[in-house]
């Protein structure tokens, strides 16, 4: 940490992810505009000369993604960020990425969909996110973030977790995160050595070649890769990350991840001063997802609830979580509307009382 | 008896091992000029490829620098992220005309316009040869494939597209080449016109691309020697050998 007292930035959640990226030694940015994400290309187009790095708004997502697998193979620490039709182009990518085993960061400032949708917040990417969402048989490491300082903090460190895993990290936000402004603390973060030197593509001056490729063609090479892939995956667990709020005593879980769980953390706060035995819980990883102390929740005997704005689709990864133990309810607020903590209170208190 | 004079020798940066191509395909004479090239100029040990899709993905395996896959058809994209990383390496893609004439027109357009500072080499079969044969871009009329038994047909499917012309012409070009490989004088030729891509690109003087109308025996279900007489007969007329861009050339005035 730095000696100086830290300065405290207000900014949007867009711009804290850039900083993020910024202080975590991104050195190329690769974008191209989409609504509501636009002001981390518009900042990253200066800061990146600044830092003596590189920024193409490239003529498409696809491109743009493929900008992305050709700085990380040169080892560079490099990000690119969209919005869910954007994330969809670049989904081939990324698949290829995962195959090569390649360490980027990715951004998605969620919208609503399908298809066009509209440019307002939404959950609806997250099978796309957690699934893989390109070809094959792959996984990212999905960090949801639900206020700016963890936007930032998130992004950071994403960074560091896609080189320890040689894997692409995702960011998953959504409009409401990106456009909302909230006081953030810069820090240096920690220091983390990449050893991107000990595969990276530099030319191969003093050693033999390096080849980096997702294509195996040799009997069993592809099932080997796959194996490997699959243990790199079980290894993942370990960064499981959650946040529990008032769950001790509760009766009833929300689980809910983003900047749906900040509103239902303020309809939990509200039914709590009227004595209702209500928490939260907030999955930051998305991918792995915090099975263990769910499943913790509901051996101590209590009810769930998951709350999303989509049509259900963690609520899927709750109920694999629970599956021996019980069922979690569900309400999805539309792509389309934007719920206030009063919205959730008739939800609740129905799952309340069972 | 007369002295022996050794007039060739081997690449070092060509890997000893045969190829997967099939007889008389010219992506190996392809290779060899590019890893002569990598040689002659002193390179092997600063440069990065870029693998595509299709039958030349395997160049890998066969020329002796560092090397990153890309998906089909996005090389120039993928040499974008690698060159802007890494400004002090000298970045290549290898594409065939599937790759780079059809689902990555907007890579390769827009990487050449962007001026970036690497190299592409283009092999032009007028073909898919990977995959079995079928139709691209660069199908001529009348050719039949797979996808277009009945010859390609220019109310149909529209003319094959001439890239050297359309990158030729794009701001961000300094240098375009189109050569053949069907006999010595054009070899040589090619060979000259990637020295000088690759030259381009160590100087910092930006985008180079050399297309070579090449062979593809198996799917034109020719011989070899059929195969090169077609080249010379049916090809080179519809896609002539010569300068596209020279931006250095015109510098000096010439």
């Amino acid at each position: 940490m730095s000696s100086k007292t830290p300065e405290r930035k207000f900014i949007k959640g867009n711009e804290a992810i850039g900083y993020g990226a910024i202080a975590a030694g991104c050195k190329c940015f690769f974008g191209y505009p989409i609504t509501p994400q636009n002001d981390i290309p518009e900042m990253m187009s200066k800061a990146m000369f600044e830092c003596g790095g590189d920024f193409v708004q490239a003529e498409s997502e696809v491109a743009a993604a493929n900008m992305l697998l050709g700085a990380a193979a040169a080892g560079v620490r490099c990000l690119t960020s969209s919005s869910s039709p954007g994330m969809s182009l670049k989904q081939e990518a990324i698949s290829y990425m995962a195959g090569s085993e390649l360490p980027a960061v990715l951004v998605n400032m969620n919208r609503g969909g399908p298809g066009l949708g509209d440019i307002g917040p939404a959950q609806g990417d997250y099978y796309q996110s957690t699934r893989g969402g390109g070809h094959g048989d792959y996984r990212l490491l999905v960090l949801a973030p639900a206020t700016c300082q963890e936007a930032y903090d998130l992004t950071m460190e994403a960074f560091d977790l896609a080189f320890k895993y040689r894997n692409p990290v995702m960011i998953l936000g959504d409009a409401i995160l990106g456009q909302m402004k909230e006081p953030i603390i810069p820090h240096e973060g920690k220091k983390v050595d990449d050893n991107a030197e000990t595969w990276c593509l530099t030319g191969n001056k003093g050693r033999e070649k390096r080849l980096i490729k997702s294509l195996f063609l040799e009997e069993g090479a592809l099932a080997d890769q796959n194996r490997n892939l699959m243990a790199k995956y079980e290894r993942m667990k370990a960064e499981i990350r959650y946040e529990s709020f008032e769950t001790e005593d509760a009766d009833l879980v929300i689980c809910a991840y983003g900047s749906i769980a900040r509103i239902a953390k303020s309809a939990v706060r509200k039914l709590r001063a009227q004595g209702k035995k209500v928490g939260l819980f907030r999955p930051i990883t998305l991918y792995p997802f915090p099975d263990e102390p769910l499943v913790k929740l509901a051996e101590q005997g209590k009810r769930f609830l998951t709350i999303e704005h989509n049509c259900g689709q963690m609520v899927d990864d709750v109920r694999l979580a629970l599956r021996t133990k019980v069922d979690s309810d569900f309400f999805g607020v539309m792509p389309g509307e934007l719920p206030n903590p009063d919205d959730f209170e008739e939800p609740i208190l129905k799952s309340l009382e069972g | 008896m007369a002295e022996e004079k050794l007039v060739f020798e081997p690449s070092e940066v060509l890997i000893d091992r045969p190829t997967h191509y099939c007889p008389g395909c010219q992506h190996g004479t392809a290779h060899r000029i590019v890893a002569e090239v990598i040689d002659e100029l002193g390179l092997a040990e600063n440069t990065i490829a870029i693998g595509s899709i299709g039958c030349s993905v395997f160049l890998y395996n066969y020329i002796n620098v560092d090397a990153v896959e890309a998906p089909h058809g996005r090389a120039p994209a993928v040499a974008t992220g690698v060159k802007r990383a890494r400004p002090d390496k000298i970045v290549f893609s290898y594409q065939g005309d599937g790759d780079l004439a059809s689902i990555g027109m907007a890579e390769i357009m827009h990487a050449a316009n962007r001026g970036e500072n690497i190299t592409v080499i283009f092999v032009n079969n007028t073909v898919y040869g990977m995959t079995g044969g079928q139709m691209a871009p660069t199908t001529m009329i009348g050719q039949a494939t797979t996808t277009c038994p009945g010859g390609r047909c220019e109310e149909r499917e529209g003319m094959p597209i001439k890239m050297s012309e359309i990158i030729g012409m794009l701001g961000g070009v300094t240098y375009c080449e189109r050569v053949a490989v069907n006999n010595v004088k054009n070899i040589n030729k090619a060979k000259k016109a990637v020295k000088k891509a690759f030259q381009c690109q160590v100087d910092g003087n930006g985008f180079s691309f050399v297309e070579f109308v090449a062979t593809c025996p198996t799917n034109w279900k020719m011989t070899p020697i059929a195969a090169n007489e077609r080249v010379e007969e049916e090809l080179l007329p519809y896609f002539p050998l010569g300068v596209y861009a020279d931006k250095l050339a015109e510098k000096e005035g010439k």
